[in-house]
């Protein structure tokens, strides 16, 4: 992959379509998204349900593979590549955070950390060092050990973020990550994700229906019906 | 890699001990009933071959007729031995240790109120040798009642328990046609013998009498005879067949009008038909191997169901196709290797006991062993490809959705 500078995006969507179907059943989930993220920035994405936020997290994400237009991630086009390809991209460039937690249950917050270096194919030593440093950033090393069925809503997500740390991404993609959670633990997940983002400058893409939350990021950008209506900085940001 | 999807197998394994119980027990069963048929059957045919031996594993028959296994009254044309055939058999061949006239008929014989049909042999003291049959009571016959063809008799265990029940039977007379005959001698009980029939029930007297009194004739029918240990009956067979074609003047362009059996061929014949008794029921057990199989890949499908969130995770975190199809192959495999470990131990339990309740020796085949662990490996991998195939497939975004 190569490295376009900093000047140039690390992501770049133009003219992004994404539809569901055809003829008369056609859903255009996003219609035309022209979308630039830099190194570094904190992104949320909002937008009414069947805006079409999902759907372009998950295009971002390399989850799903647009209809047309054009994907450049770090400078190389992405969008058309197969789904082994888009596996690598993830496995290498990109860590997930999903509303639902996703861990493995029965499986301690370790290994459930280690398992993306697992497929990166480092080996078990290094692995569980990093696995601990990506916790203790989180600030949960000292629950290693312990299952996700031992540990509350927020210590899971933050088990989830570790996760996402661990391979060392060069973007967190999160889904509703507070989606799950009250008040007081969303404003940790939100403390924790605002960290990263300025003290290891880690760029952050973000989908959530919740204003407050969207607060913690620089750059709010609000979809309805697969298009992207507005793009600004947040209040707090500006 | 694969180490480590090893690792990832056991790991699932083990998240649903259960579970993966249930999904061996399949394997357990097919690999066991394949073993325990198999080592049973086994036995079975070594207890055969061990029963045949015990029989007589150096014991030759001379028969007169060209083909006495394949029926039909013996010696319709054919002439009969004499006791001189025999003396020549026992006395000129040095592989034979010791042959002994036979001539027998079936008849009634009768004590008091009480009688039994049964088989009358006229034949010597050497059968008793070549038969290696031990008295009870009494003893064999006197050099002179076999020169004079005295009435006298040694009878099977049998005889005496319908005519005599379990009172003594020596010195008592019995009448067999019109001849009249002293009890002299009781044989210890063999038993039934490998073919069902029962060893113990006959009546034995000189030959002499038996040909005078009975028969009428001077014919022998069969020549029993023990071969030397250590010489091999292949061997024999030939020095008889030699010999016998000379005494009965058969030129060289003619066939044997005699046959001589060796009773290892009937050995050999009884163990083919154990064998495939045995080979019948292991592939009725190979069925139960293959339902085993079918399970393996029910649950395994369940499972890929049950994890979709887990298989969705992976994907998103980077995880391939290929990566995904070998993790679930391989906890397929791990399964049915690990059922099949049992399923020996289960099946050599099985056969064991198995075994022991038929009275059988217990041995163990390691190619079957080896066989039927292969066996649960292939299926293994056969039915756990389509469910693992499945999981790989699968949309990481809709993975991630399924509840």
């Amino acid at each position: 992959m190569s490295d376009a500078g900093s000047q140039s995006p690390l992501i770049s969507l133009s003219d992004i379509r994404r539809i569901y179907g055809q003829g008369a059943t056609e859903v255009r989930a996003l219609d035309g998204i022209d979308l630039d993220i830099n190194e570094g920035e904190f992104v949320a994405i909002m937008g009414p349900s069947g805006s079409g936020k999902s759907t372009a997290l998950n295009v971002i994400g390399c989850l799903d593979s647009p209809t047309s237009g054009h994907y450049l991630f770090s400078g190389t086009e992405v969008a058309n590549l197969t789904r082994d390809q888009r596996a690598l991209l993830r496995r290498h460039y990109l860590g997930f955070v999903f509303q639902g937690y996703n861990l493995l249950s029965r499986t301690s917050a370790l290994h459930n950390v280690e398992l993306p270096l697992i497929y990166k194919g480092m080996r078990s030593a290094e692995r569980k060092r990093e696995a601990l440093l990506a916790l203790s950033m989180v600030g949960l090393e000292h629950r290693a050990k312990h299952d996700p069925s031992e540990l509350s809503g927020g210590q899971q997500q933050r088990v989830a973020i570790a996760r996402a740390l661990a391979g060392n991404p060069r973007v967190m993609l999160a889904d509703e990550p507070t989606g799950n959670l009250d008040t007081k633990r969303s404003v940790e997940i939100m403390e924790v994700l605002q960290r990263l983002n300025k003290e290891a400058g880690l760029t952050i893409v973000m989908v959530t229906h919740e204003a407050d939350m969207a607060a913690f990021a620089d750059r709010l950008i609000w979809m309805v019906d697969g298009k992207i209506e507005r793009d600004e900085p947040t209040r707090k940001a500006a | 890699m694969l180490l480590e999807t090893l690792r990832l197998a056991l790991q699932a394994i083990f998240r649903n001990a259960l579970r993966s119980f249930l999904t061996v027990l399949g394997i357990v069963i097919g690999v066991g009933a394949v073993i325990a048929m198999v080592t049973v059957g086994q036995g079975s045919a070594d207890q055969v071959t061990a029963d045949v031996e015990k029989l007589g594993a150096n014991t030759l028959m001379v028969l007169p007729g060209e083909d006495p296994m394949g029926g039909g009254p013996p010696g319709t044309a054919v002439p009969m031995f004499s006791l001189r055939d025999n003396d020549a058999v026992d006395e000129q061949i040095s592989s034979v240790a010791v042959s002994a006239p036979i001539s027998q008929i079936r008849s009634r014989v009768v004590f008091g109120n009480e009688n039994r049909q049964t088989d009358v042999v006229g034949t010597d003291n050497r059968y008793f040798e070549a038969a290696q049959w031990e008295f009870a009571l009494g003893r064999p016959f006197a050099a002179a009642e076999i020169q004079s063809g005295r009435a006298v008799c040694v009878i099977g265990e049998t005889v005496r328990d319908t005519l005599f029940s379990t009172r003594d039977p020596l010195g008592e007379t019995i009448r067999i046609k019109a001849l009249s005959c002293e009890v002299i001698g009781l044989l210890k009980s063999k038993g039934a013998s490998t073919f069902g029939s029962d060893q113990d029930d006959f009546v034995i007297m000189p030959l002499r009498t038996f040909q005078r009194r009975i028969a009428g004739n001077t014919d022998v029918s069969v020549l029993y005879v023990s071969v030397r240990d250590g010489v091999s009956t292949d061997r024999a067979t030939e020095e008889i067949e030699a010999l016998m074609r000379q005494r009965r003047r058969i030129s060289a362009d003619e066939e044997d009008d005699f046959d001589v059996i060796d009773m290892k061929q009937l050995a050999t014949m009884l163990s083919g038909i154990t064998d495939i008794l045995t080979g019948l029921l292991a592939a009725v057990a190979m069925v139960s191997l293959l339902v085993g199989g079918i399970g393996i890949m029910n649950i395994m499908l369940v499972s890929v169901t049950e994890r979709t969130r887990e298989i969705g995770i992976r994907l998103a975190i980077g995880a391939q196709a290929s990566q995904v199809l070998l993790q679930f192959l391989v906890e397929a495999i791990v399964l049915s290797l690990v059922g099949g470990l049992i399923g020996v131990v289960f099946g050599l339990g099985l056969g064991f006991a198995g075994a022991r309740a038929l009275s059988v020796p217990f041995t163990p085949d390691i190619t079957i062993i080896l066989v039927a662990f292969a066996f649960s490996a292939a299926v293994g991998v056969i039915f756990g490809y389509f469910p693992a195939r499945r999981a790989a497939r699968l949309d990481p975004i809709e993975a991630l959705r399924h509840e």
